[in-house]
């Protein structure tokens, strides 16, 4: 039967095995992949202003991006290939709630300038350009509303 | 089962000369533990109420818009939960390390001033959040200068045990299992301080944080917690109970540190952590599971006349809904190829719920029993209204539970299989939101019970020491 001292060591070695694991490959993954993953060469002044803005203003505390976040508003990782730049810098730039009349679920309405909502909107093109082994999966079929 | 029973077990023997006596407050400081419960209690209950607004802002009631938003409502919500969950495991901390190293705690003051200092920090954020001032940063919302607070109090609260253990009589496991996981919780808030111009690294380095607290160093904390009341509610032998205690933790180092990868499958991190967190998160299931057979197996194994009946139902209660919670409705969507279809909807909701419930919840809430006879000298334990608080948070949960997973199935199969637009879908699933407010009505009224009876018991006493 397993003694005492045989379980502390279970304990420690596999932390430490394992944890040795975890941070080479957080290495080669931080050093090595990510940049060329992300396209990184590609995230602009403009886009990094507007992921201040994104994480100023809790985006993620209502939307998902890269799939992270809340459930409550539309995931944005491809909203610019979906409803396209303008829409989006529209909706940034409403001076009135988001939704509103529609689903009853409103998004503060920033309001933003328009040079902060081109940032806004080149932060999620970048996104929306990230090789991410396949998310978000195209959805099987497509279904039209009827009424 | 039964054979054991038959066994020369070396517990077997020192059992028979366990004197309930000892389960009582032993040292005058252990008192402090008192109010960091209150406080874990009260900001537990007003998470409760930040629930309920954004239940019905997802049927499409946002009426406190202008007040608080969904995205302040729902920062509170989860650092709330944070809060409370940590005052809770310091309250613990504060009550077990001076009755585990026999030695009085080494600041009591220090430890009032680290309790009003983080409860001002709590309040601060939460009026922040409400004014705009924030990091975007899922369960690290909390501004940075505000950071800067948590370090310096966490360190202060750490610098207070420590120095308890070490002039103490004795360092036993379930002590430094339990100091382990409270300083690697404060080494690993630290990756979550660092600013990143890349979304997909500031993503990678907060689940250095947030994955590694909950599946990795928290799990030491709850099994130093748990081996602590289980070896004063069941009186089996302290090293029966630690050996089998580093077998988990070591179960879940093995599994959850590589398990990080499944938070590493769709951000912009490269393609192997698809396999690599897909085995290993398959894993982490077996280190709630050997939590669950031990609390079982040491409660059988132990004779039963403690008379604390309530922490019993706890102690118990979050070995086994942890592992339905954070276990099983964990790895039901931990693999890769499903993940790609849950990842970032109600689905994940549903196993966030009832595993922060069962693992950290539950457990917070079974220390609080068990001590507060000891810390009061009141014997308010085993009465209709300490059942009725378990039974209906405990259903109540469940039903949640159902309600999320429901509404997040819906969710998958129109939205990403179907391709019906985000908000269309979410119009279509509001009626499981309906449910989720009846069962967290009944969640909650359970809560409100256990809470009407922490305030039965009254304020802790130094006569507790004497009279139990």
């Amino acid at each position: 039967m397993l003694s005492k001292s045989q379980a502390k060591l279970f304990f420690l070695a596999g932390t430490i095995i394992f944890s040795l694991l975890f941070f080479g490959l957080s290495y080669d993954t931080v050093a090595n992949r990510v940049g060329e993953q992300t396209h990184e060469e590609n995230l602009t002044e403009s886009a990094i202003r507007g992921r201040i803005i994104w994480d100023e203003n809790n985006c993620m505390g209502c939307h998902t991006l890269l799939g992270e976040g809340a459930y409550y508003a539309p995931e944005l990782t491809k909203v610019i290939e979906r409803r396209g730049g303008p829409y989006i810098k529209g909706v940034l730039m409403s001076k009135t709630p988001w939704g509103e009349h529609t689903s009853g679920r409103k998004m503060v309405a920033y309001g933003l300038t328009s040079e902060e909502a081109d940032d806004v909107v080149a932060f999620l093109t970048w996104i929306g350009e990230m090789d991410l082994n396949g998310f978000p999966a195209k959805p099987t079929y497509k279904v039209e509303k009827i009424k | 089962m039964g054979s054991q029973q038959n066994q020369p077990i070396k517990s077997k023997k020192s059992n028979k000369n366990i004197n309930y006596k000892t389960f009582i407050m032993k040292y005058k400081s252990q008192k402090i533990a008192y109010w960091f419960f209150l406080s874990a209690l009260l900001l537990f209950a007003l998470q409760l109420v930040f629930g309920f607004t954004m239940g019905f802002a997802h049927m499409g009631y946002d009426g406190l818009h202008e007040i608080s938003p969904f995205n302040a409502m729902r920062a509170t919500h989860t650092n709330l939960l944070v809060v409370w969950l940590l005052l809770g495991f310091m309250g613990a901390a504060y009550y077990i390390i001076p009755e585990e190293s026999q030695n009085e705690l080494y600041s009591p003051k220090l430890a009032i001033i680290q309790l009003l200092s983080f409860l001002l920090v709590g309040v601060v954020a939460i009026v922040g959040f409400h004014m705009n001032w924030w990091e975007g940063r899922k369960f690290l919302e909390i501004p940075r200068p505000l950071d800067f607070l948590v370090v310096v109090n966490v360190l202060a609260f750490l610098f207070n045990v420590l120095m308890t253990l070490f002039k103490g009589k004795r360092q036993t496991t379930t002590s430094l299992v339990l100091m382990m996981g409270l300083f690697f919780a404060a080494l690993l808030y630290l990756p979550g301080m660092l600013w990143f111009d890349s979304q997909t690294l500031d993503s990678f380095y907060r689940w250095y944080v947030v994955h590694l607290w909950v599946e990795g160093v928290w799990e030491l904390i709850m099994g130093g917690i748990l081996a602590f009341l289980l070896i004063k509610i069941t009186g089996v032998d302290r090293e029966v109970i630690e050996k089998w205690l580093y077998v988990i933790v070591g179960l879940t180092f093995l599994s959850g540190i590589l398990g990080t990868g499944h938070h590493y499958y769709y951000i912009g991190t490269p393609s192997y952590w698809l396999w690599i967190g897909g085995i290993f998160s398959a894993l982490e299931p077996l280190a709630f599971l050997a939590m669950a057979l031990f609390a079982i197996k040491m409660y059988r194994k132990g004779e039963k006349k403690h008379p604390n009946k309530t922490a019993l139902q706890w102690t118990i209660g979050t070995a086994i809904v942890s592992f339905v919670g954070a276990g099983l409705l964990g790895a039901a969507h931990t693999l890769p190829n499903i993940n790609l279809y849950t990842h970032g909807t109600l689905v994940t909701a549903m196993h966030g719920h009832m595993a922060f419930w069962g693992a950290y919840g539950m457990l917070v809430l079974a220390i609080i029993a068990y001590a507060m006879p000891n810390l009061t000298g009141r014997k308010l334990y085993d009465t209709g209204m300490t059942r009725a608080a378990f039974w209906l948070s405990n259903i109540g949960m469940i039903g949640m539970t159902v309600a999320f997973g429901a509404a997040g199935v819906a969710q998958v199969y129109m939205e990403r299989i179907m391709g019906v637009d985000f908000m269309e879908t979410q119009i279509e699933i509001q009626p499981h939101f309906l449910v989720l407010i009846l069962c967290a009505t009944v969640f909650s009224l359970g809560i409100i019970l256990y809470i009407i009876n922490f305030f039965k018991y009254g304020k802790p006493t130094d006569e507790a020491i004497i009279t139990a």
